[in-house]
């Protein structure tokens, strides 16, 4: 991709002033339209998130004036935030969430790294029947009523592993780190033998820090896919107590259960409902916000190599 | 439980290697070369192969294991006997399908009327938005819109529908602002005639963005050039959109096309779950609900295993199908074209 724009900048000389990468300026009046469209577009991605944070720092005042939704508001109450973060079922869920898209997103990295490296290998034992299962179910999903059967017989119905093992691996993504780790020059490799490196040290010292953008990508995937993990939490948990993030979210904000004092941490007055369940909200979109624009660049990366190698 | 692993009965050597790398010696003089080599190649590369045991595990024990345990769609499952210890009953459970059960052809009918509306305004929606991106002479400005446009899709299902309910719900904000105008309010939000318009306008919301990733990086390799060219001979922009820009993206078209026949029977699961309870089944039951409120949550779990195996028997045949077609018209498809 680099390579592309670079050859893209590069002929960018100006052979007559008006032409700009081969194509004539656009006509001023499509630009105006183009301008509005494009306006018109981000503000209904933005304009939804500046509605949600405001109205889970507005005053109750405001809330109770304006019908419990706000766009702007007049001055910034934190008490809601205080109140769910302070103990209770959202700061429970909160902690499950972390823990398990922590712990998931480790060990999805650590298989499909390690699998990805052995798949890109000449001479690992089986590779081409364990690279066909692979590839082969991406074609066969197995369908929810076994997964789920299979599932509760090994015992993991009521356990925080039922949001990871099952969903731990991505044939989609192996590919992918595959394909990238097939990029590196065999030499590289070569010599690192002859040095005496083990595969281990191998992996470990070249082929994964020369990877690292496409790992980060990865990451990112498999960590949003733990943090938005609503279905097999419904499906596998009964127990509300074990109840991540989404499912919290779920029970009060989409289905609109009111949170009593009791699902709260210790608070002097109870903030009003809106501002508790928008401020959930803004918990659990958060972390994706704050991390994703830094990966954003190794988008295309990810997202191509798959698409052109699978 | 073993049905995927049944085939390395006679000898595994491909994947329990670390535990005596000298026990495959007396093998080899047995015959031939392959399996010496095989042998040979062993005890040289066991680390790596090693390698593959974590991600093969995950992928026998919750993907190939489950796929086996599609069995069941042929048993009376019953839960305290077991997969292996339930009745074989053939065919019975399908007959849901060949029999024409009313709640199964609904869900049916709204799968399929899902998809062809999705298809329709959902698919050419993302090549539309990465024309006019492409079209933006600031990579600057290009650049902070795909920020922003690609960030509904990392939002989970739950959030997004509660970000539909604030804006569109019965005290969200436009019904707010309608009533304080003297209008009436509109029914969006758990009105079932909507409910179609709702949630692919929901779809249209989270992906679109997104979508565009993959248009963008093949515009990105139409060769500088052709619009060079056609600059010279005086095509206007809107004339070199039409014959260099789409048909450089011909393929890629075709490919989403085909994944997305392959997929026209699996239509936002999480998305509908979360909203069903509003609007009723009537409207909103499709497919994969259908398995889930039937077997999990119903108890036939049987009969919604057949469905579910049905319909991931169809979705493969219909992909196979398209990418047929897409060789019949010269393209490459999902998988290229054996010589």
């Amino acid at each position: 991709m680099s390579t592309d724009t670079r050859t893209l900048v590069a002929r960018r000389r100006p052979r007559t002033s008006r032409i700009i990468n081969g194509q004539p300026l656009p006509h001023p009046v499509a630009r105006v339209v183009k301008g509005v469209l494009l306006v018109l577009v981000c503000a209904l991605v933005v304009v939804p998130f500046l509605g949600i944070f405001a109205t889970s720092v507005a005053p109750a005042e405001q809330l109770a004036r304006e019908n419990g939704f706000v766009l702007w508001p007049e001055s910034f109450q934190l008490e809601a935030y205080r109140s769910i973060l302070t103990g209770g079922v959202v700061s429970r869920a909160l902690v499950i969430s972390a823990g398990v898209t922590v712990v998931g997103t480790a060990l999805s990295l650590f298989a499909t790294t390690l699998m990805a490296y052995a798949l890109a290998r000449p001479a690992t034992v089986g590779r081409a029947p364990v690279l066909t299962l692979l590839l082969l179910s991406m074609l066969f999903a197995p369908g929810m009523i076994p997964t789920y059967l299979i599932v509760k017989q090994i015992g993991l119905l009521d356990s925080l592993w039922a949001l990871i093992l099952p969903s731990m691996l991505s044939a989609f993504n192996v590919i992918v780190v595959r394909s990238f780790f097939q990029n590196i020059p065999a030499e590289l490799i070569d010599s690192a033998k002859i040095d005496g490196a083990s595969e281990w040290q191998i992996f470990r010292m070249i082929s994964l820090p020369l990877s690292k953008a496409v790992l980060a990508v990865i990451g990112l995937f498999y960590a949003v896919q733990y943090w938005n993990a609503f279905f097999n939490a419904l499906l596998y948990l009964n127990d509300s107590s074990l109840w991540p993030l989404q499912m919290v979210l779920r029970t009060y904000v989409v289905n609109g259960t009111n949170l009593s004092p009791a699902d709260l941490g210790p608070a002097e007055i109870l903030p009003p409902q809106p501002a508790l369940q928008m401020a959930i909200l803004v918990i659990s979109f958060l972390p994706i916000v704050c991390v994703y624009p830094f990966l954003q660049k190794h988008f295309t990366k990810g997202v191509l190599t798959g698409a052109v190698k699978g | 439980m073993n049905v995927a692993l049944t085939p390395p009965r006679q000898r595994k050597p491909a994947r329990k290697p670390a535990g005596e790398p000298t026990s495959d010696a007396p093998v080899a003089p047995a015959s031939g070369r392959p399996r010496r080599g095989l042998g040979f190649r062993l005890r040289q590369n066991w680390p790596l192969t090693l390698f593959l045991v974590p991600g093969t595990l995950v992928l026998l024990t919750f993907h190939y294991v489950p796929l086996g345990g599609n069995v069941i769609a042929f048993k009376d499952y019953l839960p305290f006997l077991g997969i292996g210890g339930s009745e074989w009953v053939g065919w019975d459970n399908f007959r849901i399908l060949f029999n024409g059960d009313p709640a199964f052809l609904n869900a049916l009918k709204n799968t399929l009327v899902i998809t062809l509306v999705q298809t329709i305004f959902v698919f050419p929606a993302p090549i539309a938005l990465a024309l006019l991106l492409n079209s933006l002479v600031s990579e600057r400005l290009k650049r902070v819109v795909q920020t922003i446009v690609y960030l509904p899709h990392f939002l989970s299902w739950v959030i997004v529908v509660a970000i539909f309910q604030q804006f569109l719900g019965g005290s969200g904000m436009l019904n707010n602002w309608l009533r304080s105008n003297g209008n009436d309010a509109l029914s969006i939000i758990g009105n079932p005639d909507a409910f179609i318009s709702l949630i692919t306008s929901q779809v249209m919301w989270k992906d679109t963005g997104w979508a565009t990733i993959l248009f963008l990086a093949v515009l990105s390799t139409i060769p500088n050039e052709l619009y060079e060219a056609a600059s010279m001979d005086g095509a206007s922009r809107t004339r070199q959109i039409w014959h260099i820009t789409l048909p450089g993206m011909r393929g890629i078209i075709i490919l989403l096309l085909i994944l997305k026949i392959g997929d026209s029977l699996t239509v936002g699961f999480e998305q509908i779950l979360l909203q069903q309870a509003a609007v009723g089944l009537h409207t909103s039951e499709v497919l994969d609900t259908y398995v889930y409120n039937n077997g999990v949550i119903g108890g036939n779990w049987g009969v919604s295993a057949a469905v579910g195996l049905a319909k991931g028997v169809v979705s493969v045949l219909l992909v196979l199908l398209a990418n047929r077609i897409a060789h019949i018209f010269g393209e490459d498809g999902v998988y290229r074209r054996e010589h």
